[in-house]
């Protein structure tokens, strides 16, 4: 890399060094722990406020209305508001419900959405673990969620939860193949599964342009199957209003029903830096073959700015699938992953592995 | 005898697994029960509870004058507020042998296809919602707000408005009122094709409304199913064609008829009929006759003894009042017909079998108004 100003390394560095001069190393990890603890936790209410926000402001402007705008400037401090409001509400017991699971499936939903954010690269040396089964980790805790909307169905005791729950179970599980082959394409092209190492091979073209159209398709197919992961539009019928009223956390009243909520803005949050990270090259900045002024110039926008923009950029597109398409019917949601999208993407790891053998990419 | 219905509803919950539908439900819209049994996501039978919002209006209309009970008849389909005030006002005309002016002929027909539209408009609005397409919700009400507008202008009420008045009108017409729909027509012709855009051609909406709540022509008729939902399995119900009242006879329409049977012939059939409307409206908007905005009406309207019937086709179907008078200035007894009634009850023929999803989608396509049901 030409320029190194925005390397987050140096900072975590100095902190380091600082915390060693003053403790011992054992100290030091566990301070270091409840720090990035700390940190996270706050960027994870803050950047969930935000994107109910976005998106209500997204759908706003989709449906010629105006969208939040009392509270605050533009109506900046409305979510704010409304997780107060959730806080203050009363925790509605349901008869016959089992105490235990139902109070638990949130948090197994938002403890899930919790841990794939730590492995995620933010920017240029900023990233709080670095696995060398990066993009194992983030899939495998990212679909333990089912397990927490399968509780909560079963344990509400309601019929609209379970028929939700079950929804649910039969959509995550099936939509998990195509996700997990859509990344194994950028896998099978970097040769290695660190997150680290995906964005590095990405110096000088992300995987999206050089992986010729099999990269491409792949993108498509993780946006679409990671879509329904998330249970979102047009895949949201874990809770289809119309349907269920509320699906699986019909039942869910106060803070446990924002802790749903959360997550779900949340995973889209992680599956769009995922698709950004693996797909349009992470903080790297945008590089055109030999432009030597253009790159430079290009270098000089910090490396947090490319990924939170082009995360957005995908979480733009992901909210307006949801406001243009009707939900799909359950039969005609297992159709298209079993009969298309499955066959398809493993069509397309035959290619890609072809490709790399053949050394034709870039 | 009691005790082996009950028997039989608790061996039946223990067999089946049943969900009660409503009557707090966001799609139903209003409260409406729907008893499910389920099988896995397959609908196995239905039953419909009716009766939430029973007011008893029949019996009330029993003890208000002619005038008065114009107004609850609003209440029954509150979307077709003003086709249920002119069938009960052109049964007075009727009885009194009282020749209406022209010109109130012109408008109460004028205002017939506008609340059509408004009806029609808001059903897709709603349609769309049930499919999962929020989307569609604010196009619909954005241009409903145009007809609104027309009639808050003209009878200071936007949803029941009781303009319709035995013999007449309440009062004339705003001045603006022509303007107003010529605009309104202009505006609605650039803005009916978005709604294709945004929901027909699109590739999930015709996959889950078309082959979907296969209702037959003989179901249809066995059932009584009229208007719309009649019409999109080819059963021709028109009212307006079949006996044409107020203006229908003076303008050249088309009734739309589809043979698809399913959800998507219906909604067919409606997107149609707003077409249709726009050029009812066009042809009757300029040649609106000038005079009296109403026929002189003795002050209290008594009916002569007998037995008087009218039927109009509000936007969900066939509406038939049946008066029985004896003499005296409030009906003896006053029978409602109402469309939403008979069209719900089809509901177990034609959504047995299919998923739940698709039950939404088949009550959707049946556009039904609860109040009408339970009057």
């Amino acid at each position: 890399m030409s320029s190194n100003i925005y390397d987050f390394s140096s900072l975590t560095g100095s902190i380091h060094s600082w915390l060693s001069g003053l403790m011992s190393s054992g100290w030091v990890i566990f301070s270091e722990m409840v720090l990035v603890g700390l940190v996270f936790l706050l960027m994870y209410a803050l950047i969930g406020l935000f994107l109910v926000y976005l998106e209500r402001k997204v759908c706003a402007i989709m449906q010629n209305r105006v969208g939040p705008n009392r509270v605050g400037k533009w109506g900046l401090l409305q979510t704010i508001a409304d997780l107060i409001k959730l806080l203050l509400k009363e925790l509605i017991p349901i008869r016959k419900s089992d105490a235990l699971l139902f109070n638990l499936a949130p948090f197994i939903v938002i403890i899930c959405s919790f841990l794939a954010m730590a492995a995620l690269p933010y920017a240029k040396g900023l990233q709080a673990i670095d696995f060398n089964i990066g993009v194992f980790y983030v899939m495998a805790v990212s679909s333990l969620s089912v397990v927490g909307i399968l509780l909560a169905g079963w344990s509400s005791n309601s019929k609209y939860s379970l028929i939700g729950a079950m929804r649910s179970g039969a959509q995550i599980v099936s939509y998990e193949l195509s996700v997990g082959l859509s990344l194994l394409a950028i896998v099978v092209f970097t040769g290695s599964m660190q997150l680290s190492t995906i964005i590095e091979s990405q110096a000088n073209g992300w995987w999206i342009f050089k992986g010729h159209i099999p990269a491409f398709i792949s993108f498509i197919i993780f946006l679409i199957a990671s879509t329904a992961e998330i249970n979102r539009g047009p895949f949201d019928l874990a809770e289809a209003e119309s349907e269920l009223t509320a699906g699986f956390h019909t039942e869910y009243s106060g803070i446990k029903f924002a802790f749903f909520f959360l997550a779900e803005y949340m995973n889209m949050f992680i599956v769009a830096a995922l698709g950004a990270t693996v797909f349009l090259g992470g903080w790297m900045p945008f590089h055109v073959g030999n432009w030597e002024g253009f790159n430079l110039i290009m270098d000089y926008i910090p490396s947090v700015v490319w990924f939170f923009s082009k995360t957005f950029f995908l979480i733009l597109i992901i909210m307006w699938f949801k406001w243009t398409f009707p939900r799909l019917r359950i039969d005609q949601l297992l159709t298209l992953e079993w009969k298309y999208l499955l066959p398809i993407s493993l069509l397309n790891i035959v290619v890609i592995a072809f490709i790399v053998l053949m050394g034709w990419h870039f | 005898m009691s005790e082996e219905i009950i028997k039989d509803v608790i061996v039946g919950e223990n067999e089946d697994y049943i969900i009660n539908m409503g009557p707090q439900h966001p799609s139903t819209h209003g409260v409406l029960r729907l008893e499910v049994c389920l099988k896995g996501e397959t609908v196995k039978y239905l039953t419909p509870h009716v009766g939430y919002i029973h007011r008893g209006i029949e019996k009330m209309c029993e003890a208000n004058t002619y005038q008065q009970l114009i107004h609850l008849t609003d209440r029954m389909d509150y979307l077709s507020a003003h086709m249920n005030n002119e069938a009960v006002c052109m049964i007075v005309e009727d009885a009194l042998q009282v020749e209406v002016p022209e010109r109130v002929k012109y408008i109460r027909t004028i205002l017939d296809e506008l609340n059509r539209l408004a009806s029609h408009q808001l059903w897709w609005c709603a349609f769309g919602m049930d499919l999962g397409a929020l989307t569609s919700f604010f196009y619909g009400l954005r241009d409903r707000e145009h007809i609104l507008d027309i009639f808050e202008e003209s009878f200071g009420s936007r949803l029941l408005h009781s303009f319709v008045m035995p013999g007449g009108l309440m009062h004339d017409v705003h001045p603006n009122f022509q303007k107003r729909i010529k605009d309104f027509i202009k505006y609605f012709r650039t803005k009916l094709p978005e709604y294709d855009q945004l929901l027909t051609g699109n590739v999930i909406f015709q996959n889950r409304a078309k082959g979907i709540g296969m209702m037959s022509r003989e179901t249809a008729i066995g059932f009584g199913v009229t208007g719309p939902s009649g019409r999109g399995s080819n059963f021709s119900c028109d009212v307006r064609k079949i006996a044409p009242y107020g203006a229908y006879d003076k303008v050249q329409f088309n009734e739309i008829l589809e043979t698809g049977c399913d959800v998507f012939a219906r909604y067919k059939v409606r997107m149609a009929e707003m077409w249709e409307s726009l050029s009812i409206l066009e042809q009757l908007v300029d040649n609106i006759p000038e005079g009296d905005f109403t026929a002189k009406m003795k002050p209290i309207i008594k009916l002569p003894a007998g037995e008087y019937f009218r039927r109009v086709e509000t936007a969900r179907g066939e509406l038939a009042v049946y008066v029985v008078s004896d003499g005296n200035k409030s009906p003896y007894r006053m029978k409602f017909r109402t469309p939403n009634f008979s069209n719900l009850f089809v509901m177990n023929e034609i959504a047995s079998g299919y998923k739940i999803a698709d039950l939404i989608a088949i009550s959707g396509s049946l556009d039904l108004v609860i109040p009408d049901i339970d009057r």
